[in-house]
């Protein structure tokens, strides 16, 4: 007998106003999906702000969860868009919200090492444009396939492979350059 | 160092950067989210805060305005057909990267997994708790050699539902409070509240009963419908960003009372100078625009831009792929109907074959042009635009020459997901223009009307309205509408909380319907008990204030005016707000309105509709007549 309760089904029970399987499905994800917002965002606060935003939204979300995609990979794409959101509502604020140029605060100071190799990153990740940054952060953060994170993109797989064939020549580009670390 | 390298270092860098979330933020989080669901669960209402003293207040008041842009989104695409994409078959080419003609095509070694299980076994499949490694073991990798597969529809990628591009049956509940009470002045003097510049329920209202029902009563915000339509209220005299003018005026569905209606006319710097506009909209009518987020968003999109235009700018339409060639010969922006209807004509299907169609769009474009002018043309697709990407160099030439000679070109992604986002943006920037992504009405109205007036940006943050009321001369009081926008009345001088923002050029409309002391409309009895206030007697109705902050500021900045009996001139652009605010109560919930019938409101709403440049007004009467049919129904 399994006794294993996949994510859809409990997405879909809490879906249909289950607190406990709300409550056990958010705790299963949270950390992941904190990881996640960093990684998209770059900086500490604002991965808070975008995670706090989707717990805030998740349940009138997933009033419309209907099992069609993984709960995970519909977890994603509720994470990516809801970065979009949050992105596009900075910009209209005309306020610099550039998450991974505010890097200076998230730095680890001690390790120099890690703090050289962390450096590397936040540089590799301004110079990228934000759907590159997206694609990035699914295909080399959560280890997704192309074809995973096609679908939480909503695009095709030829896209992700040219986005990431694109992020190649970018980090290329930049390793050209003199004072890269 | 291989290009290879600069990947897995990336990869392990993003892998070690990620903190652990923080314990208290998590546990916040998490209750938040539970408190959320539990509302969910007892009713859908109270989602749109808007009076938020905690430090995340913007944040919530942005997670609000999602879901009533879910809400707007939701009814859009129920009124429109969703079509199934069941048997679709597409080309997937998953190097696209030499379409385009960029040399490095190499997916990445690290994340190429064994095909595992198709991703349909693998969704079927019972997961284990850990979906880690669902996510990593999935479906397999890309090849790298060209290849061309014909997927069959169950293969395609599954529509994920993930609300946004879902109308929510249940959930469309929408965002709103109770409309607001009548308040006894005596006992509640004063009214505060945060300023209000949305629209989108007037677009709901509208789609509803432009597709014969009578809209959800929740759906009707009745300052969103009073703010959709501009007014020509006095301009500011340069001491602040806007100007407030009161006008006193007699209630039209009540004789026993007045309005006290507040108009607010924001600054609008410069843009009154600029030469007229010659546009041209390139328009993909491809199949793949057949979704309620692409060609009929576009078409809603450019109906809120044709009324920031004026009558001395052209509008031409190019289309291509499913409807083609020149669809609207050049043609004055004031002819709304006309322009509208050419719009409608369009239909999404076919195949994209683009660069005919851009070329003559530019010939249109130029042509169009007289001395001095600018034109530009103003490419809507949702990615797919095949341009002769054979020769991405030459297109992008081609574009900047044409730039130098005076015709721009701006692009419009509509859907999520552009094939070719980056290819967009390159055209946009070779073109001098802008490549903006419309994925909701408010972000079209963002993006094409106010960027379009040159004023994307705010001239007044948080402002808030507070009046008090005086009980020697008004009885009882109603603030018509901006039920979801209340604040309380300490909120007002609190710097730190929230509230709506005024962009240039905006009209903000604020109506109170007040009962005079002594009248035979007054709906409560005295309190035989109250300690009797001392009352003063100084002719005031009652008294005005706003505060806003300029932006960027952080401290607000106070103005503050009298309100007099009979003050102001009673315009048709009070007279038409007036109507609008009878028209959302109708809508809503008429009982402040007696005997008042859609008959009364149409005559007047007629009776002042001025020169209604855009039609926007017409419409509203055509929408009232077919709101009285429905209402009789």
């Amino acid at each position: 007998m399994r006794m294993i309760v996949t994510d859809e089904d409990m997405a879909r029970a809490a879906a249909g106003g289950d607190r406990e399987a709300f409550a056990a499905l958010l705790s299963r994800h949270y950390d992941r999906l904190f990881a996640f917002a960093f990684r998209l965002m770059g900086a500490r606060d604002q991965a808070e702000d975008l995670t706090q935003d989707i717990c805030a939204a998740l349940p009138a979300k997933l009033a419309t969860f209907r099992g069609e995609a993984k709960f995970t990979t519909w977890l994603y794409r509720v994470a990516v868009n809801a970065a979009h959101d949050h992105r596009r509502r900075a910009a209209t604020r005309a306020r610099a919200a550039d998450g991974w140029g505010d890097w200076e605060v998230n730095r680890r100071a001690g390790d120099a090492e890690t703090a050289e190799g962390l450096d590397w990153l936040a540089q590799a990740m301004r110079a990228l444009p934000d759907d590159l940054r997206d694609t990035v952060a699914l295909v080399l953060g959560e280890e997704m396939t192309q074809a995973d994170a096609a679908r939480v993109l909503d695009i095709s797989e030829g896209t992700v492979a040219w986005r990431m064939s694109e992020v190649k020549k970018r980090l290329k580009t930049l390793r050209e350059t003199e004072d890269w670390p | 160092m291989s290009d290879d390298d600069d990947l897995t270092r990336l990869s392990k860098g993003l892998k070690a950067a990620a903190p652990a979330p923080d314990d208290t933020a998590k546990a916040d989080n998490i209750a938040l989210a539970m408190k959320n669901f539990d509302d969910l669960q007892g009713s859908a209402d109270g989602a749109r805060l808007t009076s938020e003293a905690s430090p995340k207040g913007a944040f919530v008041k942005g997670v609000a305005k999602m879901f009533n842009t879910l809400t707007s989104r939701g009814a859009m695409g129920a009124t429109t057909a969703i079509v199934a994409v069941g048997f679709a078959v597409w080309v997937v080419m998953p190097n696209a990267p030499d379409t385009l003609s960029l040399p490095e095509v190499a997916p990445l070694e690290e994340v190429v997994a064994p095909p595992v299980a198709q991703p349909q076994e693998m969704e079927e499949a019972d997961l284990a708790a850990d979906a880690v490694a669902g996510l990593i073991a999935s479906s397999p990798a890309p090849k790298a050699e060209m290849r061309t597969r014909v997927l069959a529809g169950e293969m395609a990628p599954t529509p994920i539902d993930d609300g946004y591009a879902q109308p929510l049956p249940d959930r469309e509940s929408f965002a709103n409070e109770a409309p607001n009470p009548l308040k006894v002045t005596g006992e509640e003097p004063v009214s505060t509240f945060s300023i209000d510049v949305d629209t989108a329920s007037y677009a709901v209202v509208r789609n509803s009963l432009s597709n014969g029902s009578l809209p959800a009563p929740d759906a009707v915000r009745v300052e969103e419908m009073v703010n959709y339509f501009p007014y020509a209220y006095p301009d500011p005299d340069g001491a602040h960003p806007f100007q407030p003018t009161v006008t006193v005026m007699e209630t039209p569905w009540n004789s026993g009372t007045q309005l006290v209606h507040i108009g607010i006319q924001g600054d609008l710097p410069e843009v009154e100078a600029r030469p007229p506009l010659n546009l041209v909209f390139l328009i993909d009518s491809s199949g793949s625009m057949d979704a309620p987020n692409k060609l009929p968003l576009l078409k809603q999109s450019f109906r809120l831009m044709l009324g920031e235009l004026r009558p001395e700018d052209q509008v031409s339409i190019v289309a291509y792929a499913g409807s083609t060639g020149q669809v609207l010969e050049p043609t004055s922006a004031g002819e709304r109907t006309t322009i509208m209807a050419a719009l409608d004509r369009l239909s999404a299907g076919g195949s994209t074959a683009g660069q005919a169609g851009l070329q003559q769009a530019y010939q249109v474009a130029e042509a169009m042009s007289e001395d001095g002018e600018v034109s530009r043309v103003i490419l809507a697709t949702d990615g797919d635009f095949n341009v002769g990407l054979s020769d991405p160099e030459a297109l992008k030439d081609f574009i900047a020459d044409k730039r130098e000679t005076g015709t721009y070109l701006s692009v419009l992604g509509f859907g999520r997901g552009n094939l070719q986002d980056a290819t967009m943006q390159a055209l946009a920037q070779n073109g001098n223009g802008t490549a903006a992504y419309i994925d909701t009405l408010s972000e079209a109205q963002k993006v094409l009307v106010d960027q379009l007036t040159g004023a994307l940006f705010p001239i007044a943050d948080d402002v808030k309205i507070q009046v008090e009321f005086n009980p020697a001369m008004i009885a009882e009081y109603r603030l018509i509408g901006y039920e979801t926008r209340s604040l309380a009345r300490e909120d007002f001088n609190n710097d730190a909380v929230d509230a709506g923002e005024i962009g240039a050029g905006h009209n903000v409309t604020a109506l109170y319907e007040i009962t005079p002391v002594g009248s035979d409309a007054v709906m409560t009895d005295a309190l035989r008990y109250a300690p009797s206030v001392e009352q003063q007697d100084n002719g005031e109705l009652g008294y005005l204030k706003l505060r806003y902050k300029a932006p960027g500021e952080e401290v607000s900045i106070l103005m503050e005016t009298p309100i007099l009996p009979g003050m102001g001139e009673v315009t048709s652009d009070a007279q038409f707000s007036a109507a609008i605010a009878g028209f959302g109560q109708l809508l809503r919930d008429g009982k402040y309105l007696g005997d008042w019938t859609y008959s009364d409101l149409i005559d007047l709403a007629n009776a002042h509709k001025g020169d209604d440049p855009y039609g926007y007004r017409a419409e509203a009467v055509t929408l009232m007549r077919l709101a009285e049919s429905l209402s009789q129904q």
